[in-house]
């Protein structure tokens, strides 16, 4: 898989490297669309089990995404891995490939605040709209920004 | 015994007060907030082992309006938070609260970004039951110590 991942995309193809038992495949987040077609058409991993964010705390390439993939067919699963900048961490959205990274996506975007393009409903999913951080970026407080998520009233609505 | 001597058998005196509280003590009904593993405790806290009915709160009431003890079980998100508000305000007076478990009294061990620590922040919370989740009978010690306040209070002049 990783020969024909490779071979196919040559330009975008970083490194690849196993760990505790996984496969994970470092690629160019500029055409990650075409790889994850190819990957679900071509090589027969239609399962996308899971999108997460990881902060390297790093000064380049700070964010990283990462796609669990799993081949039913082949009984196999890799991680596929994508880095992006600290500045304006933005790639395309995959969800005309796989519909279900639609919340993933979102809830990428939510806690580390990396933008997806040409995502169908573009939004936060777990905190409120206009809350101005992202909670699990490395800088965040672990209690929060106090007083920035709104607490109801300890009087009554009626009085 | 002046007055009771010349009302014959089947009538006794006594204070609106202490009548009003010993009801009121007796048939507490809870308004179950369950929203983690301590509810588990408390439906067996209601249940046959440890049998709440023997304090007159056997009757977990999901309307708000037929309650009068809310028991907070379960750790309190922000979200949720406004939810919770929204019952309490809908219950009738007088009404009392029982955060129930590490995570209501305090936030426990959800230190974290989401969670409100401690749903004192925006109930007035009557009983603290520690423990992660408390046994049936720290919440039927709870529901005592909540009776013995009733019995203290001075029914006819809170009712504003």
């Amino acid at each position: 898989m990783v020969d024909k991942l490779s071979n196919k995309f040559e330009d975008s193809f970083i490194k690849v490297y196993q760990s505790t038992g996984d496969t994970f495949v470092l690629v160019e987040p500029h055409n990650i669309v075409d790889i994850c077609r190819y990957l679900k058409e071509e090589l027969h991993y239609v399962y996308l089990n899971d999108i997460f964010g990881i902060d390297r705390f790093t000064t380049e390439d700070r964010f990283e995404v990462v796609y669990n993939l799993i081949s039913l067919r082949d009984r196999e699963k890799f991680f596929l891995k994508v880095r992006l900048p600290e500045e304006e961490p933005v790639m395309d959205s995959i969800t005309d490939v796989w519909q279900s990274a639609s919340w993933m996506e979102r809830e990428v975007y939510d806690m580390f605040g990396i933008k997806f393009n040409n995502h169908p409903d573009f939004r936060r999913i777990f905190m409120p709209e206009d809350y101005n951080y992202y909670p699990l970026r490395k800088e965040f407080p672990l209690l929060g920004i106090p007083g920035s998520i709104e607490l109801p009233n300890s009087t009554p609505d009626t009085e | 015994m002046g007055i009771e001597s010349s009302l014959g058998d089947g009538f006794l005196t006594t204070k609106v007060d202490a009548l009003t509280n010993w009801a009121r003590s007796n048939a507490a009904w809870p308004m179950p907030m369950g929203l983690a593993c301590c509810a588990i405790e408390m439906m067996a806290f209601a249940g046959p082992k440890y049998d709440a009915a023997r304090f007159g709160s056997e009757v977990m009431r999901f309307s708000p309006r037929q309650s009068d003890v809310m028991i907070v079980a379960g750790w309190v998100n922000y979200k949720m938070a406004h939810a919770i508000r929204r019952i309490w305000d809908q219950m009738p007076d007088p009404k009392w609260c029982i955060a129930m478990g590490a995570c209501a009294s305090t936030g426990g061990m959800h230190r974290c970004y989401g969670v409100v620590q401690g749903c004192d922040n925006f109930l007035p919370v009557d009983a603290y039951i520690s423990g992660c989740p408390p046994r049936p009978d720290a919440l039927l010690h709870a529901l005592m110590k909540i009776q013995d306040k009733i019995r203290t209070e001075h029914s006819v002049t809170l009712d504003t």
